[in-house]
């Protein structure tokens, strides 16, 4: 082989590992997971492929509910993670002189433990008999037989909690590669803190929003850990019902043709997002 | 509103209430002495250029008077206001940033009308402001471009455009030219110094690069250490520096270390080497027999010492001569720069114009150097600008006029 031959070929060689790992566990599974959501028949009987399209209309009239739940879900907690990341990313980004570095490790601290143990770790801090709710109680926040465990709020924070970090480093990223001088140039042009802050940060900043906002919606809606450790059936998303159609009810087309609608209905959700926020050169 | 010369509005008639006046300023950034007690009065319609090397405190002076630096101690006039406590978005004063500071999100439109906007203009008189400047800086119907669209001379304009259309009593420029090449620079200070004559607001530029000063200002302070070390206007600055910094920074000067030895008329002889040197008497500092004796090389003429040394310590014909031999002669096209070294250990460097070359001239000739007496300068050695202890009075602020040549200030 030439030298230009090989330089020719150096580039697909290079994206040849990715490359065969995304087919094997990527294409592989999806064309599997396609044809899976288009079979009929019974555990027992064995499925068979038979194109049968139903198996959507199906899942989405009898899941509706759970659609709707894991897309409120996903937003409240989305907007949660958004209102309390963003004030922390801009002091990490703009006050936190020397504690800067010490302030992002504390932000990615959690990724040392797993996320099953956090979760658990928030059921025992959450607990009926746990102090927080006591507290609450004893503040009157809660009433007498009030609880947090099992309640729609426990599953958000929950949410909120696990996917911060997803929404705070792409807006730290954004925040921290704006030039002061911007806000300076702003105040020199009359206008105060607060305009500033509207007129030039936050627009300057809307990349990394939109990033965070992605990074935590996509993963929060079809979430199911924090509805099983925090929630009840009555709280339950589509996570927890394609979790459980997999692996108890053991009604694989259902569950693909689900996977595959969650899958839509977030890539909808985005390009719709991202159209709206005019961001193409943003992103 | 008057009308200018082609047509663009002078925006204001300068007035006496919107002098500057910088009254003891200082700024300590930890031990760090920035701004040294500095006191300045910049009177309206001038144009000033703080001039100094970097870390000479010239752009967190300019930053004082924009509010964006807060002063350690001292205050900042405007007029009758003291305006040391006023956050920047209440000054009438606006900033061309270095690197422009253009907003990246906003067309150039809404770069321009960005301070309007906050003052309540708005509807066609916001419209006609903003095309009326874009007109001003030579960018009409640039209005819906976005920024990174623009070559930086363009950005440059916008930049200058988006404070000016604010009509502030004052525009602060921060390096305004550095990022430009060379072509480019030398086009946008004449534009610049255009704009200024035409609006007629007080312009304090802030600068490193001596030419660009000198091209543009009235007035010149040069500044290092945190202090004005002379102020004055460009001619007077270059031909009578006051301390050997500014006989440094400002062009290039042989320095030449001497002893006033003796009176002549209105001149003063000093004795360099085995020379003597005249020295116009006003121009020669009191406070010290030791001087260093200046002169710009450019202003000597060099020939070749053919003969005799026939000017046996003296001046002839009222000259001041030197004799030297020739270490170096570069050709740099308009001029030759020679290098001759003294008798007694001490260099000159002389430009001469090649007009008539002598062929003569080559590494090892001896060679004579005349120059006028009016072309000499003395100054004290060492003389930064004489170090003053935190209780030492304020001197009385030195005055900027427009189009004027200050006083020049002399330390000691």
């Amino acid at each position: 082989m030439s030298g230009t031959g090989a330089r020719r070929w150096l580039p697909y060689l290079l994206l040849l590992p990715g490359g065969l790992w995304l087919f094997v566990f990527f294409v592989v599974p999806m064309l599997t997971l396609a044809s899976t959501s288009l079979q009929e028949g019974s555990l027992q009987s064995g499925y068979v492929l038979t194109w049968r399209i139903a198996n959507y209309t199906e899942a989405v009239t009898a899941f509706r509910e759970q659609f709707l739940r894991s897309f409120g879900y996903a937003g409240i907690a989305t907007l949660l993670a958004l209102v309390i990341g963003y004030p922390l990313a801009y002091v990490i980004a703009f006050r936190a002189g020397r504690w800067r570095n010490v302030l992002l490790l504390l932000v990615i601290a959690p990724f040392f433990t797993s996320f099953l143990i956090r979760t658990l770790a928030w059921k025992i801090i959450l607990s009926d008999t746990g102090w927080v709710v006591g507290a609450l109680k004893t503040v009157g926040v809660l009433p007498d037989n009030g609880r947090l465990l099992a309640t729609s709020a426990a599953v958000v924070a929950g949410i909120t909690y696990n996917f911060l970090p997803f929404m705070i480093l792409p807006l730290y990223a954004s925040l921290e590669r704006i030039d002061p001088r911007y806000v300076e140039a702003a105040q020199d042009l009359y206008a105060n803190a607060f305009t500033a802050f509207w007129r030039v940060t936050w627009p300057l900043s809307l990349p990394g929003v939109v990033a965070g906002t992605l990074l935590t919606f996509i993963p929060a809606a079809g979430d199911f850990v924090n509805v099983r450790f925090l929630g009840t059936p009555s709280q339950s998303m589509i996570g927890t019902v394609i979790d459980s159609r997999f692996l108890v009810v053991l009604d694989y087309p259902t569950a693909a043709a689900l996977s595959f609608l969650l899958m839509l209905a977030i890539l909808v959700l985005v390009v719709a997002y991202v159209r709206r926020a005019g961001t193409e050169e943003l992103v | 509103m008057n009308v200018a010369g082609d047509g663009i509005r002078v925006i204001d008639e300068p007035s006496p209430g919107d002098r500057l006046h910088l009254v003891d300023l200082t700024k300590r950034f930890g031990d760090v002495v920035a701004v040294d007690h500095l006191d300045l009065v910049v009177e309206p319609g001038s144009f000033v250029a703080f001039l100094g090397p970097s870390g000479c405190g010239k752009t967190t002076t300019l930053r004082m008077v924009g509010g964006l630096e807060r002063p350690t101690s001292g205050r900042v006039w405007l007029g009758d206001t003291d305006i040391t406590d006023l956050k920047p978005y209440r000054r009438p004063v606006n900033t061309v940033f270095q690197n422009y500071a253009l907003f990246p999100h906003l067309d150039i439109d809404a770069n321009v009308a960005f301070g309007l906007r906050r003052t309540g203009v708005k509807g066609a008189e916001l419209r006609r402001r903003v095309d009326e400047m874009l007109e001003l800086v030579q960018l009409p119907g640039y209005g819906r471009r976005r920024v990174p669209e623009l070559s930086g001379g363009q950005q440059q304009r916008v930049a200058l455009a988006r404070a000016l259309v604010n009509h502030p009593k004052m525009l602060l420029l921060d390096e305004p030219l550095g990022a430009l090449d060379l072509k480019l620079r030398r086009q946008m200070q004449i534009e610049l110094k255009r704009i200024q004559t035409d609006v007629r607001i007080t312009f304090v530029h802030v600068t490193h690069d001596q030419e660009e000063a000198m091209t543009m200002a009235d007035t010149i302070a040069v500044m290092n250490s945190g202090r004005i070390e002379q102020l004055g206007g460009p001619v007077e600055l270059y031909e009578r520096p006051a301390t050997e910094f500014v006989a440094n920074f400002l062009g290039q000067s042989n320095l030449l270390k001497g002893t006033v030895t003796g009176t002549d008329g209105d001149r003063r002889t000093v004795s360099v080497g085995d020379r003597r040197i005249a020295v116009p008497a006003d121009r020669v500092p009191a406070g010290g027999d030791g001087v260093l004796v200046g002169v710009r090389p450019e202003k000597i003429t060099i020939e070749h010492a053919g003969g005799p040394d026939r000017a046996d310590a003296g001046a002839v014909d009222g000259g001041n001569v030197l004799q030297g031999t020739l270490v170096d002669a570069s050709f740099t096209g308009v001029s030759t720069q020679y290098l001759v070294a003294l008798p007694w250990n001490a260099e000159v460097t002389v430009f001469s114009q090649n007009l008539r070359v002598d062929e003569r001239l080559q590494p090892g000739a001896p060679v004579r150097l005349r120059w006028a007496p009016e072309h000499t300068f003395a100054l004290l050695p060492g003389t930064a600008a004489a170090p003053r202890d935190d209780a030492a009075a304020p001197d009385p602020p030195v005055a900027v006029t427009p189009g004027r040549i200050a006083d020049v200030v002399r330390d000691g």
